[in-house]
Order: structure tokens, then C-alpha cells, then sequence
């Protein structure tokens, strides 16, 4: 159970997906718009994560490694398709309001990537809550961006009216724009809070360094920017079975990361 | 005549008024990650044209005529995701053994683009918007066409602003983020179009 509660505090605090990761950004802007949209497609995402996770924990000795991600991408895809169906049937307005980012769930890369780097090598168990704690970081975060966007675009927070009558909403920021200009705020007080670190002598290489790359599609172990459990055993056999093509984009994005590393400097 | 004005408006309310990008933030992660030089941009771009508009034949294709005829239109998320998935390997196949110019031109790019959402997302679109075949590729090729226009901009400022002077926090992604809100903006302008 110690190990459970590690895990949730990994996913919520020390390696939350979309603060410290920077993994699964489509929907972080697209749904922001307001703290309850962010907040239910957090909760889905939660959803759908927690249960591959340990479907993919319970099948990680049936899968060969060969075929291990059309595995990974059909069961996704199952869990996404019955939590569409029930959210068509129980909460209708929600699934109105999130429209075709929920079937997009398949491709998030936060989902991918944990069944990847944490479910397919460990127990059931412990994937589970992997799955929750990383559910519940991203929830956390999608539900802060939301507040924030929600308060200044529309002076209301879960709806309801917060600021005074003297405060003229900034309506971009509850459109499309405002979601870039909420992130680039973000990165950047994340880059600043490194920069201070690493001022003290502190490294802090391992710590997402936001390089936006789709990392479902990027499968380079060495990338700086997702510092998965390093030392768990499923890397050895990942790395083995990594077919070419990801070895390619491996080393493309390998330049990038570099690239962006050196801006940041 | 009024088939012919339909189309138009769809070409030009997804790759301009509602665009993929800034509008929709479907395919975010290359729209950042390859945005470095235009020329990459414009490759980036064109790849992401071929794969959309044979994507949203190919799903519009099975959706008709399997899916629905077999009433099974809830799979079609599994279905499209596989069908993409194997799709781009087809594609990048057949290239490279029967135009290994364009193949060149285009292959980096090709696996990139196997998960990206975009695809995903404008197969779904046109199942959602009961779209017919013709419609729906006319509309994945304006939705692809505003992603190479949204991103060969982006990348012809970000190699203006490769020498400026830049709050140290801000450089790499922040500024990109910040220029791509402002794209965002003037796009918002094309909202009066129609």
C-alpha cells in the first residue's frame, strides 16, 4: 500500500503530466475554457488511464513486444469508445461541451506513455494507481488552467460570479487565444523556477523541459524531457525491442531536444 | 450550383475561420515541434495534406460502407485510429518504392503524423457533421491546408525572432506560445468571412 501512495503523490506532485511533463497539450488548451470543463475532462482522462493501465498490467505477459503499442493503442481505444457511450447517456452536456476531445483521448500522449513506460513493465496494482496519481495530476492541473481562464475571461468560477461589478472581463482569454497566452505563462515560470535551481547548484536536466514533441510518437529513451522511472526493468526490454522507425524519429527529436535545450540556455 | 457553393464555404471555414490549429489546437505538438525553419515547415506541412485528405477518403469510405451498413458505428474510434495507424505505414511503403523523390521530400515526416490528433480528430469530425465522402475530403484537405498555413507562418517569425533579445525565461517555448496566441488573434479576424 506505501508503494500506492507513492505513486499517487508521483503523478499528482513530482512528475504531474502537464505541469512538470508537458505531455497531453491538445487538450489541455482545448478544453480549458472554463474550471468544470477542465475538471470532467480531467475526471475521463482519469478514467480511461487508471483502467488501461491495469488491463495493460494484467495482458503484459500475453503481449508480445513486437506488437505491444497496436495492443496498447486498441485497448486505449475500448476503454474510450464505452466512456463515450456513457457519458452520451448519463451526462449529455458535458459530452456536448467536450465534443471530439473525447474520442481524441485515444491519442493523448500521457495515456500512451504510462502504459509505455510504467504499466507494461510493473503489476497491476501499483499501474492502477500509477494511472489515478497521473488522472488526478492532470485533473488538477486542467481544473487550475480552467479557474484561471474562467476568473479572468468571464469573472466567474464554476459559474459562479466572484469578482466585483467594477471588473470588465478579458474575453480572449476565454477563446482560443488566451489558452496559448495562459500556457506561455506557464513554461515560462516553469523555465524561471529552473533557472533559479539550477543558479543554486541544483540539477535539474530531468525536469520536463516543455519540447512540445508528441512523445507517444517520439520512443527516445534518452529524451531529457521525460524522465520516466529510469531504472525500472521495462526499459532494458523497450529499448531492445524498439523497432527502426522509432529509432529515426528517436534521433530527429534527439536534435530538437537539443535545440530547445540550447535556446533555454 | 448550390453543391458547388457548400463546398467552397467548408474550404474556406476550415482552413481559415475555424482553423485546426488556432482555433481547435489539433495538432498542437507539430505545429510547435516543427516549426524551426520554413522549409521543414512547408515539408512538414505538405506531408500532413497527403495523410489528411487520403485519411478522410479511406475512414469516409469504411465508415459507409462497413460501419454502417453492419450498424456497428460505435467502433468507428477503434476503426479509425487502426485504419490511420496503417494507412500512414502503407503510404510510406508505397513511396518509398514508387515515387522515391517525393518520398525523400516527405518520408521524415510520415511516421510523425501516425498518432497525431488532427487526423484522428477530422475523421471523427466528418463522421459527427454526417458529412457524405466527396464533402469529407474536401474538408480534410481545407483542414490540412490551414495547418500548413498556420505553420509555415509560424516558422518564417520564429526565424525573425532567432537573433532578438529574449527575457531568459521566456526563450524557447514561452515565445513561441506567445506568438502562436497572437496568430491566433488575427485569425480570429477571419471569423467575419462568413
Amino acid at each position: 500500500m506505501n508503494r500506492a501512495g507513492e505513486r499517487l503523490y508521483n503523478g499528482l506532485v513530482k512528475e504531474n503530466p502537464t505541469f512538470v511533463l508537458m505531455l497531453g497539450m491538445c487538450p489541455t488548451l482545448a478544453v480549458t475554457t472554463s474550471a468544470m470543463n477542465g475538471l470532467g475532462m480531467g475526471l475521463t482522462t482519469m478514467v480511461v488511464l487508471a483502467l488501461s493501465n491495469l488491463i495493460i498490467s494484467l495482458m503484459r505477459n500475453i503481449i508480445p513486444n513486437r506488437v505491444r503499442i497496436p495492443a496498447f493503442i486498441v485497448i486505449i481505444a475500448s476503454f474510450v469508445t464505452a466512456v463515450q457511450l456513457l457519458l452520451e447517456a448519463y451526462i449529455p452536456s458535458l459530452n456536448k461541451s467536450l465534443g471530439v476531445y473525447i474520442p481524441l483521448i485515444v491519442v493523448n500522449c500521457i495515456i500512451l506513455g504510462r502504459a509505455e513506460s510504467y504499466a507494461y513493465s510493473n503489476p497491476p496494482v501499483p499501474s492502477l494507481f500509477d494511472g489515478i496519481g497521473m488522472g488526478l495530476g492532470f485533473t488538477f492541473a486542467l481544473t487550475c488552467i480552467g479557474a484561471v481562464r474562467e476568473i479572468i475571461g468571464a469573472g466567474e468560477l464554476f459559474g459562479y460570479g466572484l469578482m466585483p461589478d467594477s471588473f470588465e472581463p478579458v474575453r480572449i482569454f476565454g477563446q482560443a487565444p488566451g489558452a496559448f497566452f495562459v500556457l506561455a505563462a506557464l513554461v515560462a515560470l516553469q523555465n524561471y523556477i529552473k533557472n533559479v535551481r539550477k543558479k543554486k547548484g541544483k540539477s535539474y536536466e530531468k525536469i520536463g523541459s516543455g519540447c512540445a514533441q508528441d512523445c507517444a510518437n517520439c520512443g527516445d529513451m534518452n529524451c531529457k524531457s521525460r524522465f520516466y522511472d529510469t531504472d525500472s526493468a521495462g526499459k532494458k526490454s523497450m529499448a531492445e525491442g524498439s523497432p527502426k522507425k522509432q529509432e529515426t524519429k528517436a534521433g530527429k527529436s534527439d536534435e530538437k531536444t537539443q535545440d530547445t535545450e540550447k535556446e533555454e540556455r | 450550383m448550390e453543391n458547388v457553393k457548400e463546398l467552397l464555404l467548408i474550404l474556406i471555414g476550415s482552413s481559415l475561420v475555424s482553423n485546426v490549429v488556432l482555433s481547435q489546437f489539433l495538432g498542437l505538438c507539430p505545429f510547435l515541434g516543427v516549426s524551426k525553419k520554413t522549409n521543414t515547415a512547408a515539408g512538414m506541412g505538405t506531408a500532413v495534406i497527403f495523410v489528411i485528405t487520403l485519411a478522410s477518403a479511406v475512414a469516409g469510405v469504411i465508415y459507409k460502407y462497413v460501419l454502417q451498413r453492419f450498424h456497428v458505428e460505435y467502433l468507428r474510434t477503434i476503426v479509425f485510429i487502426l485504419v490511420i495507424a496503417a494507412l500512414v505505414q502503407f503510404v510510406e511503403m508505397f513511396l518509398r518504392k514508387a515515387m522515391p523523390a517525393l518520398y525523400e521530400a516527405l518520408g521524415v515526416y510520415l511516421p510523425l503524423i501516425t498518432t497525431n490528433c488532427a487526423v484522428l480528430g477530422v475523421a471523427i469530425t466528418n463522421v459527427q457533421k454526417e458529412y457524405g465522402i466527396l464533402t469529407g475530403i474536401v474538408n480534410g484537405f481545407a483542414t490540412a491546408a490551414g495547418f500548413t498555413i498556420a505553420i509555415v507562418i509560424l516558422a518564417g517569425i520564429r526565424e525573425k525572432l532567432e537573433y532578438n533579445d529574449i527575457p531568459e525565461s521566456f526563450r524557447g517555448m514561452p515565445l513561441v506560445l506567445l506568438t502562436a496566441g497572437l496568430m491566433a488573434i488575427a485569425f480570429c479576424g477571419f471569423s467575419g468571412l462568413l
